[in-house]
């Protein structure tokens, strides 16, 4: 019996602090899709940039990829910014029969970076040998006759602690700060934010801009868990997707919820079920939300406030 | 009769092209052209006259492709039955994911479906009893050693679904479809059944999928999950094969399927780009999407304007 509850409890703290990584990759998706109105599906592919950046600082200069965030983000901010103005806002003037096209377009901008990746990285496997990365605390370090024994891998918790210092970060700064407004007032009604003199125009830019920095931090936090190969970006953009689904779409709140939930189901199938059906249970929980919550959690929580 | 002349003579010229003695390389391009022609333009069918842009046109193709290879490697029935069979099955399929999917408007449908894809081919890679997983599934016995039956077997496919789409089209039911796409709040407000007919568009463009996916079956003799159920090989080039040859247009699938495989082998057979093949398609994806939205077939008067244009001296 004990050795159960070791087991869920160990597999719930994977989920959470897995979900706290997924819940920054989703916010960045979110907020692109409030602010835009399109879905980016580079999202997984700058992620996948931004540790590609991570692992040659390591490897060249034997920068900590914790320390990495400080030039990734920025770096992938530039990146996106580049990519809205060169590319995305000259199609959305175009004139076609399919509004879709911006989507399409953001699939082609993944397939060019995944593939420029494999011809310049190849497609090994590469990972970080942090030297932390497999220190871990033990629940017993600090509870001598504790029934049960829990441990928490180092580079997991700084990782999570990390990505929730960088969420609070960005809510002051969407709540607190005139462009954070700016960009949420963008999000919730274009033409009003137009009318009140809102540059809706840079706020776009700069939303995409911050959605990538976002997906290059939390592409950071994964590098010294996880491992890198140019291909790992689809797998992200799908997770991404299902997170703001599952939120609800453009609730940043609901990401962060999302994130959490996602982590936690996912890591769940994958002690009980197996590894091979994580990436089932991912989708049956998109698929649930879907069909039960086709607001996502948003919008449980916006009837929870209407009922007070 | 006179506008039908020109269709009348590809028509023949496909039916005696083989004749001709062509290398068993090109008839495997030529028949590759043509399922890609077919997918384009069940494509076409839901995402050019509905509106409804799919990502996961794997999912059809790869389900009909393992309706085939199950009912020969589980029942020991000729994977022939499987073009039939596909029918049923996929158009099962498409009312699930129709039910899944359909309640999402426009980017988030794509995405919706692009994840059904994907379940798919998890679910094919775990279901080891039953699809053979990762090792696939394989045809001892093939039914011909020479392409030319299978040619002319995918040749007359196509031309039905050539059929199939023009009398959808211009049926009452085309109608419907294009005003879905144009606003599907008017639509609604006018009193069309917009989820029936959406439905019904992904049924009948799923269906025509699976049929190709079954014959693919047949003529490669080996499938597994990465091949048929494959995001970038299929899904995103069945999208390119529609973009490039012209969205909602008869021929444009067709011409796109043409430019597309013929660019791919081209790529491929050329040891400097092969590695650099994803990042063409990219970039032609791209620059298609910026300068010719519509496609050759679509944006043919701009096409020509811009080639009269540089030709004549000034």
């Amino acid at each position: 019996m004990a050795v159960q509850i070791e087991l869920f409890l160990q597999t719930l703290i994977a989920g959470i602090l897995l979900g706290g990584l997924y819940a920054l990759i989703g916010i960045g998706m979110t907020l692109i899709m409030g602010v835009m109105k399109i879905i980016n599906l580079a999202h997984g592919e700058l992620m996948m940039v931004a540790m590609y950046i991570s692992f040659w600082l390591f490897t060249l200069f034997h920068i900590d990829p914790y320390i990495s965030v400080l030039v990734a983000a920025p770096a992938l901010f530039f990146l996106g910014v580049g990519l809205q103005k060169f590319l995305i806002n000259p199609v959305l003037r175009v004139e076609s029969i399919l509004p879709e096209n911006q989507v399409i377009l953001t699939v082609g901008i993944g397939m060019v970076l995944a593939n420029l990746a494999t011809i310049f990285f190849t497609s090994n496997y590469r990972s970080t040998p942090v030297d932390y990365a497999t220190k871990a605390f033990y629940l017993t370090d600090f509870w001598k006759d504790a029934p049960i024994e829990l441990s928490l891998s180092m580079a997991w918790s700084l990782s999570f602690l990390i990505a929730v210092a960088i969420t609070v970060a960005l809510w002051f700064f969407l709540t607190r700060t005139d462009t954070g407004k700016s960009i949420r007032a963008t999000a919730q009604d274009l033409d009003a934010a137009l009318l009140m003199g809102v540059n809706v125009r840079k706020m776009r830019v700069v939303t995409f801009g911050i959605g990538c920095a976002l997906v290059g931090a939390a592409g950071c936090l994964f590098l010294p868990i996880y491992y890198l190969f140019p291909a790992l970006g689809g797998q992200f953009t799908l997770i991404a997707f299902v997170i703001t689904i599952l939120g609800g779409l453009g609730s940043t709140n609901g990401a962060i919820i999302g994130g959490v939930i996602l982590g936690i189901f996912e890591s769940m199938t994958a002690t009980y079920l197996g590894m091979g059906w994580a990436p089932v249970g991912r989708f049956l929980i998109f698929v649930a939300a879907l069909v039960f919550l086709p607001g996502g959690v948003a919008s449980l929580i916006r009837s929870k406030k209407l009922g007070k | 009769m006179k506008k039908n002349l020109p269709i009348i003579i590809i028509l023949i010229l496909l039916a005696v092209l083989p004749l001709v003695g062509l290398s068993s390389y090109i008839m495997h391009i030529l028949v590759l052209v043509i399922i890609y022609s077919i997918i384009g333009m069940a494509w076409n069918l839901l995402g050019g006259y509905c509106g409804q842009v799919s990502f996961g046109h794997a999912a059809y193709f790869g389900v009909g492709a393992y309706t085939a290879g199950i009912i020969y490697s589980k029942l020991g029935v000729s994977a022939w039955w499987g073009l039939p069979l596909s029918i049923f099955v996929v158009t099962a399929l498409s009312l699930i994911i129709g039910f899944i999917c359909l309640r999402l408007r426009g980017p988030y449908f794509a995405l919706g479906t692009l994840a059904m894809g994907e379940v798919l081919r998890v679910t094919a890679e775990n279901l080891v009893k039953f699809t053979g997983g990762d090792v696939g599934i394989l045809i001892r016995e093939r039914t011909w050693v020479g392409k030319i039956w299978y040619y002319y077997i995918i040749l007359l496919l196509a031309i039905g679904t050539y059929l199939l789409v023009k009398i959808v089209i211009e049926s009452k039911l085309g109608y419907y479809f294009v005003s879905i796409r144009e606003d599907q709040d008017a639509a609604e407000s006018m009193g069309i059944d917009t989820t029936t007919y959406k439905t019904i568009a992904l049924c009948l463009s799923g269906a025509i999928t699976g049929i190709a996916g079954a014959f693919y079956m047949n003529y490669m003799g080996y499938i597994d999950p990465k091949v048929v159920f494959n995001l970038h090989d299929i899904s995103i080039v069945t999208i390119m094969v529609v973009m490039v040859g012209g969205v909602a247009t008869y021929w444009g699938p067709t011409i796109g399927a043409i430019i597309m495989v013929f660019l791919a082998e081209l790529i491929r057979s050329n040891p400097s780009l092969g590695a650099a093949h994803q990042t063409l398609f990219g970039i032609l994806l791209i620059f298609i999407i910026i300068f010719l939205p519509n496609g050759i077939v679509g944006d043919f008067p701009k096409l020509r304007k811009l080639f009269r244009l540089g030709g004549t001296p000034t």
